[in-house]
């Protein structure tokens, strides 16, 4: 894959040097501060000023605009809401992740699948819904934000099953904007960002929900 | 690039064809309309859409204007999280790695996310001519890899297939590769998404080795972004044991937070909504008590021409591209033409400016793409990172006609004035010589106002192909300077 003499790491970074011979200065740019000035975010933090229940509020209108089912509940209804969403669903199994207050399934009758690191994708498969948390929510564009933690697992368990039921606590988890929440996310952790149910637009531009992730979302709003 | 595009005539003819098919052009026609509504809608949502497009391009520019330094960052970052980095000159050389990648596992089939950048190499083609079977996986370019066709746009590739030809291609084709379609299969989009979610379900589960492309690369974190609607993205990116990501050089943000300003611009953009449904980012692999994903991940960083581009002061803009096609939707030409007539996978007026820079503009059509646009703007107006395209097309145009300085392959070439264009400067060169003789000059004109009677409605031999499409415009009785002198400026009142 490399040439006799030089590696195409370095022709390529050499090419790159050559291409940039009219620009002055030396290579090192500008960091930290220096660099905030020079690319002038002088867009918005946050649009609009809601308070913390306007938010959720409009964190429940956007996830309903994008065909999400959206529940509100106290934290001491949610067994019994989570029960019944995954009756209603007619569930039989639900895969959850290793660090789900075990409380919250208290409710259902359905059969708790653990999930394994060597577990296949085809066991997965056969699993009719999956409950977890999650790490923030985006009330200006209708997102969760999955990254992995103990009660959100791995990211193939939000994905297999047809059935997600997700709990967002508010108001504590849910930010206003994108630049709000990419704050609260360690890049080191994968994460997954869900805005409804898995949709194509490719015939004709029409909107279809439900594809390969789950074709349906049910995003709890679970107040203390 | 891709060998499925060689040959391919100049976009005059390819088009031709194309604004001969009315079903193509209603097709075409629907959806552009469609989508532009759309995005018109999801833009004026966000009050701050100007400072958010400002700041977009600002952080492209200072990244390419440090992309050296960048590319070593990012590799330094991927390296420390756990992933393997590969640098690819060319086409045929990041289609060598992933090729060998993909034999090192002993796997014989990869599902992919939809990428330009492997359509861009023809990674496919390249694969299968190892014995290896790349499933595309995006519903689009499934519809696109099953009828044997070419894609005709960057987000939605089949936008010129409608429900009815998908549904027969499915019927038809599925079987060959797989699950077929269920039997009494209409043509509703949910049905036909019901039926692709059937085919492709064994393949994601199947597969241990996944392809992708990426949206955006976090120089600072070594995080990769993908943005997509289906899942099929996150099945390839998280099933398969084994990750190969082909990514081009020029798809770096520098930090982290960068993010906020493009995971707001591109899916308004591009899907029109506030939000595309999954957006998936993986920094490296995870350890292995986590094991979320894939165990071994390699990142392909490919040049292909983006180093020669970034090499023109006045194209390099072109390299701010996020791929979102709201140019395509806009653009009345690609509207009318298609997306085959362009002759690449960078189809509208961004694979206008953007393949004759990364593929030269040796061949025929490559040198005619710079033309395939009205110059109307509407392209920059809708632009997500201000790339000034009609600037970019107007320079590109210069350079086919007059040839010039240019960077190919890294290399310092003199471009040659570009064929087909000999008339257009026997032209301007008679009309420079003509404007510095003043003397032949009036004898010129005074002569063409006598025979004015004689002239044709139509040019013939080399400017037959001006006047295909204007008249000829007609000439005063006599020249303005011999009237003024006649007529001291109109002022003795004689016409």
């Amino acid at each position: 894959m490399s040439g006799p003499e030089v590696s195409s790491r370095e022709r390529i970074l050499g090419r790159v040097r050559r291409a940039l011979a009219d620009v002055p200065g030396d290579g090192a740019p500008p960091a930290g501060p220096a660099y905030e000035q020079e690319v002038e975010r002088g867009y918005l933090r946050r649009h609009g000023d809601l308070d913390a229940a306007g938010t959720v509020e409009l964190l429940a209108e956007n996830l309903a605009d994008y065909r999400a089912l959206v529940h509100r509940c106290s934290e001491a209804e949610l067994p019994s809401l989570i029960g019944r969403l995954l009756a209603a669903r007619g569930a039989r199994t639900v895969v959850v992740p290793p660090g789900l207050d075990p409380d919250w399934l208290s409710g259902t009758g359905a059969e708790r699948v653990e999930d394994t690191a060597t577990d296949s994708p085809e066991r997965l498969d056969a699993v009719d819904s999956v409950v977890t948390a999650c790490a923030v929510a985006i009330a200006e564009t209708g997102t969760i934000v999955l990254d992995g933690g103990p009660d959100q697992g791995r990211r193939r368990i939000t994905l297999v099953p047809d059935h997600h039921v997700c709990v967002v606590r508010v108001p504590e988890q849910v930010v206003s904007s994108v630049p709000e929440a990419l704050e609260r996310l360690d890049p080191v952790r994968p994460s997954t960002w869900i805005s409804g149910p898995s949709a194509t637009s490719d015939i004709e531009l029409d909107r279809v929900e439900g594809v390969h992730g789950p074709r349906t979302l049910e995003v709890v709003l679970v107040s203390a | 690039m891709s060998g499925t595009f060689m040959g391919m005539p100049a976009f005059p003819e390819a088009a031709r064809e194309a604004v001969d098919n009315p079903t193509l052009r209603g097709n075409l026609r629907h959806a552009t309309h469609t989508i532009r509504a759309k995005r018109a809608k999801a833009v004026a949502e966000v009050s701050d859409w100007a400072e958010l497009r400002e700041a977009g391009k600002r952080i492209k520019d200072h990244t390419l204007r440090h992309l050296d330094h960048y590319l070593v960052q990012l590799e330094e970052a991927v390296t420390a999280a756990g992933g393997i980095v590969h640098w690819a000159a060319d086409a045929d050389e990041a289609n060598a790695i992933v090729t060998r990648l993909v034999q090192e596992t002993g796997e014989s089939e990869v599902v992919k996310v939809k990428s330009m950048a492997t359509q861009e190499i023809g990674l496919n083609e390249a694969l299968e001519a190892a014995g290896i079977r790349a499933y595309e996986t995006d519903l689009a370019e499934l519809i696109v890899q099953l009828g044997k066709d070419r894609p005709s746009h960057i987000l939605v590739p089949a936008i010129h297939r409608n429900r009815g030809e998908i549904r027969d291609i499915f019927e038809k084709e599925m079987g060959e590769w797989g699950r077929p379609a269920p039997e009494g299969l209409t043509d509703t989009p949910a049905e036909l998404a019901e039926a692709a979610r059937l085919h492709l379900r064994e393949k994601f589960l199947r597969a241990k080795v996944g392809v992708s492309g990426a949206n955006f690369m976090v120089a600072e974190t070594g995080t990769l972004v993908v943005v997509e609607s289906e899942g099929n993205g996150r099945m390839c990116l998280t099933l398969p044991e084994t990750l190969i990501s082909v990514v081009g050089i020029e798809k770096i943000v520098p930090t982290w937070r960068d993010l906020e300003v493009f995971l707001q611009t591109l899916p308004r953009s591009s899907t029109a909504e506030r939000m595309n449904p999954y957006t998936s980012m993986w920094t490296g692999t995870t350890d292995s008590r986590a094991a979320d994903g894939p165990r071994v991940f390699h990142l392909v960083l490919l040049d292909n021409g983006r180093t020669d581009t970034l090499a023109d002061e006045v194209g390099r803009q072109a390299l701010r591209c996020i791929r979102c096609s709201a140019c395509l939707n806009v653009c009345p030409v690609y509207e009318r033409a298609g997306g085959h007539a362009y002759g690449s996978v960078y189809p509208g007026p961004i694979g206008a400016i953007l393949s004759p820079q990364l593929r030269g503009t040796a061949s025929e059509i490559d040198a005619s793409l710079p033309y395939a646009s009205s110059l109307c703007g509407a392209c920059y107006e809708v632009c997500p990172v201000a790339i000034d395209i009609p600037e970019v097309l107007v320079h590109l145009r210069e350079r086919v006609v007059q040839g010039g300085p240019a960077v190919r392959e890294g290399n310092k070439v003199v471009l040659r004035p570009a064929k087909g264009h000999a008339a257009e400067r026997a032209a301007m060169r008679a009309a420079r010589w003509a404007f510095s003789h003043p003397g032949a000059l009036r004898a010129g004109q005074r002569l063409a106002s006598r025979t004015r009677r004689a002239h044709p409605r139509h040019l013939p031999g080399p400017g037959k192909a001006w006047t295909g499409s204007r008249d000829l415009p007609p000439l005063p009785a006599e020249p303005f300077r011999d009237w003024w002198q006649r007529t001291h400026g109109g002022k003795d009142g004689v016409q």
